[in-house]
C-alpha cells in the first residue's frame, strides 16, 4: 500500500535534486534543498511504517525541525553577503 | 523492493557527490552538501541504523551547513579553478578503486548471519545486554557501557576540536579593511525584517529544546542519546541567534557559560569514571554506583549521556559564535 | 472486518492522492519558468501532499503513540513549510529578483 507514495516521493527527490543542479540563481537551489528536506521527512514517515518500526518517527520530527533551521541559515548568509558587498561598494572598493 | 530503494538512493548520492566536486560555485556546493547529508541519513535509515541516521541528520544536514556557510562568509564565493594536468593522482585513484572493487567480490552477502562481523562480540552484546544493563536500545548499551572508553575518547575529541577552533579564532584580524567595516556597520541583527519566519521561529524554539531533552533521555529506549540531543539543542539556540541577532543570543547564553558547558560535560563523564574507581571498582564501571548493579548501570548511562550532550552543545555553539563574530559585517 | 477494510481503502486513497500531489509539486518545481512560479508550485503541493500522506498513515496507525508523533510532525510541517517559503520569497524580492511581468494586451490596445 505504501509503495505508490514511496515511489512518488523518491521520484520527486530526484526532481528536486535536478533543480538544485540546474537552478540558475541561489534561491532556486535553496528552494530545491527545502523541498528535498520535506520529502525526506515524508519518506522517513512512510518507510517507518512500511518496515513496521513506528518508533523511528523521532527521526522524521528531527529532520522537519532541522530543515527549517537550515533554510533560515542560508537566507541569513545571503543577506549578510549582500550587505558586505554593498559596504564594499560604498567604501569605494577600499 | 528495499534493495531497489537503496540502489536508487545510492545513485542519487553518487550524482550529488559528482556535482559537488564539479561545481566551482562554492555556495551551490554547500547546499548540495546538505542534500548529500540528508541522502546519507536516509540511506542509514534504510539500513536500519536509526541512531546513526539521527546523528547524521542533526549534525550533517543542520549544523554543518550553518558552519560551512559561516566559513564561506569569510572567503571567496568561487573556487579558483586550476588547469594543471593531474595524470598521476588520477591513475593512483583509479588503480586503488579497481583494487577495492575487486576486494568487494569476497565480501559476505548483505545481512548474512554467518558473516565474521556477526560472530564474536555482537551476539555476546545482544545476549548480555538484558542481563547486565536491561535497556531496550542495545546501541546505547554498547556505546555507553560496554565500550565506555571509546565514548569517553569521543567526548574528549569533541572538546579538543572546540578548544582548537577557539584558539584559531582568537587571533585578531589585523586587516584595516575589516576594522573599518566593523566600525561603520551595525552589529548582527538577524532576520528582523522578516516577520513571518521570526514569529514562527520564536514559537518553535521551546519545542525544539523540549524535543532535544526528549531525545537526550529517550536514548535508552529508542534512537537518541547525547550526541543527537546536543546537536538539536545547539540547533535551537542557533535558530534564536539567526532570528534575533547574534548579540541577543550572546546575551541569552554568554561565551563564559559556553566554556563552562564545554568543559563541564567532559568533566562529568570523567567524574563518573573516577567515582567508579573511588567506590572500589574499575574506571567507568557503573555497577558500583548504586546498590543494585542494574540501577547503577542506568544511573551511569544517564550521567554520561548528559555529559556528552552538554559538551556537544557547548562546542557547537562556541564554534558557531566564533564564526559569526569573525564574519560580522 | 469491514471497518478495517474501509480504513484501508480510505488510507490508500489518501496516500495515493498525496503521492500524486507530491509528484506534481516536484514536476512544477522543475518545469516552471520563473523562481516565483517554482516556489508557488513547490510549497503549495508540498503542504497539501504532506497533509494527505500523513493523514493516510495516521489512519493506518490507529490510536497509539505513533499517531501522536505523526500529528506532531504534521503540525511542524504545516508551521515551518509556509514560513520557510515566505522567508525565501521575501529574501528573493528584497535582493531584487524580479518576477516576470506579463504584458497586458488590452492596455496596449487602448493606448
Amino acid at each position: 500500500m505504501y509503495y505508490v507514495v514511496t515511489i512518488a516521493t523518491l521520484v520527486t527527490m530526484a526532481l528536486a535534486l535536478t533543480r538544485a543542479f540546474l537552478g540558475p540563481s541561489i534561491y532556486d537551489r535553496v528552494l530545491a534543498a527545502n523541498m528535498f528536506g520535506t520529502k525526506t521527512v515524508l519518506l522517513l514517515s512512510v518507510i517507518a511504517f512500511l518496515y513496521g518500526r513506528p518508533d523511528f518517527l523521532d527521526l522524521a520530527l528531527a529532520y522537519a525541525l532541522i530543515n527549517f533551521i537550515g533554510v533560515l541559515a542560508v537566507l541569513e548568509f545571503i543577506r549578510l553577503r549582500a550587505q558586505s558587498e554593498q559596504t564594499d561598494r560604498s567604501d569605494g572598493g577600499l | 523492493m528495499t534493495t531497489l530503494f537503496g540502489v536508487f538512493m545510492l545513485t542519487l548520492l553518487v550524482i550529488t557527490a559528482l556535482a559537488i566536486v564539479r561545481t566551482s560555485h562554492l555556495f551551490a556546493a554547500v547546499i548540495l552538501t546538505s542534500i548529500f547529508s540528508l541522502l546519507m541519513a536516509a540511506n542509514f535509515f534504510l539500513l536500519d541504523a536509526a541512531d546513526v541516521a539521527l546523528t547524521e541528520a542533526a549534525i550533517g544536514a543542520g549544523i554543518s551547513t550553518v558552519l560551512f556557510l559561516g566559513a564561506l562568509a569569510l572567503t571567496a564565493e568561487h573556487e579558483r579553478v586550476t588547469t594543471v594536468k593531474r595524470l598521476l593522482p588520477l591513475s593512483v585513484v583509479t588503480v586503488t578503486t579497481l583494487i577495492m572493487i575487486y576486494a568487494t567480490f569476497d565480501k559476505p552477502r548483505f545481512g548474512d548471519p554467518e558473516a565474521p562481523v556477526h560472530q564474536h562480540v555482537a551476539p555476546w552484546y545482544l545476549e548480555k545486554t538484558p542481563e547486565y544493563i536491561d535497556i531496550p536500545n542495545v546501541v546505547t548499551a554498547v556505546l555507553g557501557s560496554f565500550r565506555g572508553y571509546d565514548t569517553f575518547g569521543e567526548v574528549f575529541v569533541v572538546f579538543t576540536a572546540g578548544i582548537g577552533v577557539m584558539f584559531l579564532f582568537s587571533a585578531r584580524p589585523g586587516n584595516r579593511k575589516n576594522s573599518q567595516r566593523q566600525a561603520t556597520a551595525e552589529p548582527g541583527q538577524g532576520l528582523r525584517h522578516y516577520l513571518v519566519p521570526r514569529v514562527v521561529g520564536r514559537l518553535l524554539i521551546p519545542f525544539i529544546l523540549l524535543f532535544g531533552l526528549y531525545v537526550q533521555f529517550h536514548g535508552e529506549y529508542g534512537p537518541g542519546g547525547g550526541f543527537q540531543a546536543g546537536a538539536i539543542v545547539a540547533a535551537a539556540i542557533i535558530l534564536y541567534a539567526l532570528l534575533e541577532g547574534e548579540t541577543q543570543a550572546l546575551r541569552a547564553l554568554p561565551l563564559s557559560a559556553l566554556t563552562v558547558l564545554m568543559a563541564g560535560g567532559a568533566l562529568l563523564f570523567g567524574g563518573v569514571g573516577i567515582a567508579g574507581m573511588l567506590l572500589g571498582s574499575n574506571f567507568l564501571d557503573y555497577s558500583v554506583l548504586a546498590a543494585d548493579p542494574i540501577a547503577g548501570q542506568h544511573l551511569g548511562l544517564l550521567l554520561i549521556e548528559a555529559g556528552v550532550g552538554i559538551t556537544v552543545t557547548g562546542v557547537l555553539l562556541s564554534v558557531f559564535h566564533a564564526f559569526a563574530a569573525r564574519g560580522r559585517v | 472486518m469491514t471497518m478495517t477494510l474501509l480504513v484501508d481503502i480510505a488510507s490508500w486513497i489518501l496516500l495515493s492522492l498525496g503521492g500524486v500531489l507530491i509528484f506534481t509539486g516536484g514536476l512544477g518545481a522543475l518545469r516552471m519558468p520563473n523562481l516565483y512560479t517554482r516556489m508557488h508550485a513547490a510549497s503549495l503541493a508540498d503542504t497539501m501532499g504532506a497533509m494527505l500522506v500523513i493523514a493516510g498513515i495516521m489512519l493506518q496507525a490507529g490510536a497509539s503513540l505513533a499517531t501522536l508523533k505523526l500529528a506532531a510532525i504534521l503540525l511542524f510541517l504545516l508551521l515551518t513549510g509556509p514560513a520557510a517559503s515566505n522567508a525565501l520569497a521575501s529574501a528573493a524580492l528584497l535582493a531584487g529578483v524580479r518576477p516576470d511581468q506579463a504584458t497586458d494586451s488590452t492596455a496596449e490596445d487602448s493606448k
